[in-house]
């Protein structure tokens, strides 16, 4: 079976111990994680863990059983490419007199649709959101007039279909 | 240190009371009818321990002679109960004493809640005295987890801990609490955990898939069951039995399977996996429909996943989705506790019968009989053998023991031979096949099922691992009955390295003390047998005594367990030889 980039979507309690559980997960199984990232999600006290992991479709599935196996999962899905929209998002640190100095800087940050964040006399920073490729694309294209810094986020995504997790919840809330 | 919990109006129901937190743990087991307690006290857990002396007329606590003795008497007492067992320990070395024990009932299914004192919450990550990480250390291996550092949280997570322990498919749940939430109060009311939002204990069960089951066993012309544990932990021994009978379908089971149907029902097809039966291993691989049930294919059942009944349709009976799939893949999963997939199976099967496919189980069975059984329970040689001594256990005991097993060659042997009559009457480690579980599960066991014969049997290794609890048997006057197997080596290693190591016995040998001595000190009746015509007075002897009672039986010492499917091979390449 051939390794693919799948993103996982994990809508959870906020419970402090949940984090641990889930990258044991793949501890245990020795993958990867690609990125990570948390946030609220658009249901209140519900979390959302985005993981993305380069493998197989018969591992990805038994990894999302174990994952909604945790107590205080709500439910998991994996989605591919095609079916998510994502984004990552990247910042790029540079010396300010480059920015003077080098005129083919402006060209580079005005192509790459990139937006300037901040400007002090020492340093400014520009900010890019798009597909890993575009954001990989900028920091080559600025290394050689000094990138001070550079750090890209974990891929965050929605899903093209729906998530049904209110309707669980509120299923949940009638039985009761 | 009183930290002001909320308002009253905000946490005060009509019937709660002013509790300190430690007060409240022990009104929280009472509530769920844990009236029994495995433990071993230490600094952080001193407050619940000083409320366990309060409340010693209602909730008894054994004292173990060391934590993972605790861990895996609480198991033994689920495993015989039905139960959740309780363990206790104290911060740091105490609750990683547990881990041993919450890693077996994790990968058991076995329903646990552990109990754990922690440094007070203002000296958390400060590596304060006996302070150790035990929610990290145990979240692999537990079911759920909790800290637990402000007194008000008790009555709550000590709810959802019971339910989560017990409900679906069970296992281990630890609590840490940390010693100023112990010390602190709190207005105590209890309400049982009737849900989780986010947990789903029992799937409902797919009305579609009972039709798809049904067509595949109708169109069958050789099917077979293999069942689990789940059968059990499900209560589903009487519809396993009805299912059996009335599709007349031939079934084995897996060794947690063990007792849920009696051995001389005439479905019961013997073990599989492997050290099973050589019939139900062969057939297998034959079969044209599998159906598992309760069960999860693990390795030791399967051998090479890849030559696993691949001939045969399979429908799997499961409660846990994430084990659908895993390791086989199946063609009808009814995802549900089997006790209803079995009922709705129940309302419409056909009565059938299947001579000529039984009879492929009968002549596989002479053939292992002659090859092997015959040996074992009638040996020709001088020296006695572990399956004769199985089989006069069952003589004296009528079949009717709970048989509790430790790991290696003598749980093999006693899980073949052994004879049950009732459910709930083999506790035996497998997944985590963890030495040293057989002497403390078997306090438990005793204590979960007071009426029944218990007894121990253990090989001279594990034996020594926890023998310590031979001090929590006599303090408790626990009338169990220890049978060691003694061949002076670790006899499964032993047989691998013979088999598979060109006998090169690295660290297999035990030099061993005298045994029956070492119980006398603990002031436990002991007496070892070296002869055969000694073995059926001791055994005797034994089973007849009110009391615990100790009894070495020195074996053949270089004996193997067959028949044998090697690791990583087929199971219709299981060995007689």
């Amino acid at each position: 079976m051939k390794n693919i980039t799948y993103t996982i979507s994990v809508y959870a309690e906020n419970n402090v111990g949940l984090l641990n559980r889930i990258s044991a997960i793949f501890l245990k199984r020795h993958i990867n994680l690609e990125s990570f990232s948390t946030s609220a999600s658009e249901i209140p006290d519900v979390f959302r863990f985005v993981i993305v992991v380069n493998t197989d479709a018969d591992r990805v599935r038994k990894i999302v059983q174990q994952i909604e196996k945790q107590v205080d999962v709500i439910k998991a899905f994996y989605h591919t490419d095609e079916e998510t929209i994502f984004q990552e998002n990247a910042l790029y640190k540079v010396k300010s007199s480059s920015l003077f100095e080098e005129r083919h800087i402006q060209n580079i940050i005005k192509s790459s649709h990139a937006t300037i964040v901040t400007v002090s006399p020492e340093f400014f920073v520009i900010e890019l959101t798009g597909f890993r490729e575009e954001t990989e694309q900028l920091r080559k294209d600025l290394t050689p007039y000094g990138l001070l810094q550079f750090v890209r986020s974990g891929r965050i995504s929605v899903t093209k279909a729906k998530m049904g997790i209110s309707e669980i919840l509120n299923k949940f809330k009638n039985t009761k | 240190m009183k930290i002001k919990t909320k308002k009253k109006s905000m946490t005060n129901h009509d019937n709660s009371i002013r509790i300190s937190g430690a007060e409240a743990v022990i009104r929280c087991l009472l509530e769920e009818g844990a009236d029994l307690v495995y433990g071993y006290p230490g600094g952080a857990i001193m407050p619940i321990y000083d409320e366990l002396y309060k409340y010693q007329d209602k909730l008894h606590h054994v004292l173990t002679r060391h934590e993972q003795g605790a861990a895996h008497s609480a198991q033994g007492f689920a495993r015989t109960s039905g139960k959740v067992g309780v363990a206790m320990a104290t911060s740091g070395p105490g609750a990683t004493n547990l881990v041993t024990g919450i890693a077996d009932a994790q990968i058991d299914s076995t329903p646990m809640v552990c109990i754990t004192g922690q440094v007070a919450s203002h000296l958390l990550g400060s590596d304060a005295f006996q302070e150790t990480d035990i929610i990290g250390i145990s979240t692999p291996v537990t079911k759920w987890n909790y800290q637990i550092t402000k007194a008000i949280e008790i009555p709550e997570i000590m709810a959802k801990a019971f339910y989560i322990a017990r409900t679906g498919r069970p296992g281990p749940v630890l609590i840490d609490i940390t010693k100023d939430a112990q010390f602190d109060s709190l207005d105590f009311s209890y309400k049982k955990c009737t849900g989780i939002r986010s947990y789903t204990p029992t799937a409902k069960l797919c009305n579609k898939s009972i039709e798809e089951a049904l067509e595949l066993i109708n169109q069958a012309k050789k099917p077979f069951v293999v069942w689990g544990q789940g059968v059990i932990l499900g209560n589903a021994e009487s519809e396993l039995k009805t299912f059996l009978e009335k599709s007349g379908i031939p079934a084995a089971w897996t060794i947690l399977g063990l007792s849920a149907l009696p051995t001389n029902h005439p479905m019961n097809r013997g073990m599989v996996g492997m050290h099973g039966n050589y019939a139900p291993n062969i057939l297998t691989n034959e079969c044209d429909l599998l159906i598992a049930i309760g069960m999860r294919f693990d390795d030791r059942v399967t051998g090479d996943l890849n030559t696993y009944a691949k001939q045969a349709k399979i429908i799997h009976l499961e409660l846990d989705p994430a084990e659908v799939n895993k390791n086989v893949v199946v063609d009808v999963a009814l995802i549900s506790d089997c006790k209803i997939s079995l009922q709705e199976l129940n309302k419409k099967i056909k009565t059938k019968v299947y001579p000529n496919w039984i009879k492929c189980f009968d002549d596989l069975d002479k053939i292992e009989y002659e090859k092997v059984i015959k040996y074992d329970l009638h040996p020709k040689k001088e020296g006695l053998t572990m399956g004769e001594s199985i089989e006069m256990i069952n003589k004296y005991s009528k079949n009717d023991a709970i048989i509790v097993t430790d790991v290696g060659q003598h749980q093999m042997v006693a899980c073949r031979y052994a004879k049950f009559s009732q459910t709930k009457s083999n506790v035996t480690s497998g997944g985590l096949g963890t030495m040293g579980f057989a002497l403390p599960a078997a306090i438990g066991a005793k204590m979960g099922a007071p009426r029944r014969e218990v007894v121990a049997v253990i090989g001279d290794g594990g034996y020594q691992m926890t023998i310590q609890e031979l001090g929590t048997i006599f303090q408790q006057q626990i009338a169990v009955k220890i049978v060691v197997l003694n061949n002076d080596f670790l006899g499964m290693v032993r047989q691998w390295q013979q088999l598979f190591f060109d006998k090169r016995y690295a660290s297999t040998e035990m030099v061993n003390p005298d045994f029956v001595t070492i119980a006398k000190g603990f002031r436990i009746k002991a007496k070892r047998v070296e002869k055969r015509d000694e073995l059926e007075t001791a055994i005797s002897e034994m089973i007849n005594s009110k009391e615990p009672y100790f009894l070495e039986i020195c074996v053949e010492k270089e004996d193997n367990v067959f028949p044998m499917i090697p690791s990583g091979a087929s199971v219709s390449d299981i060995r007689l030889e």
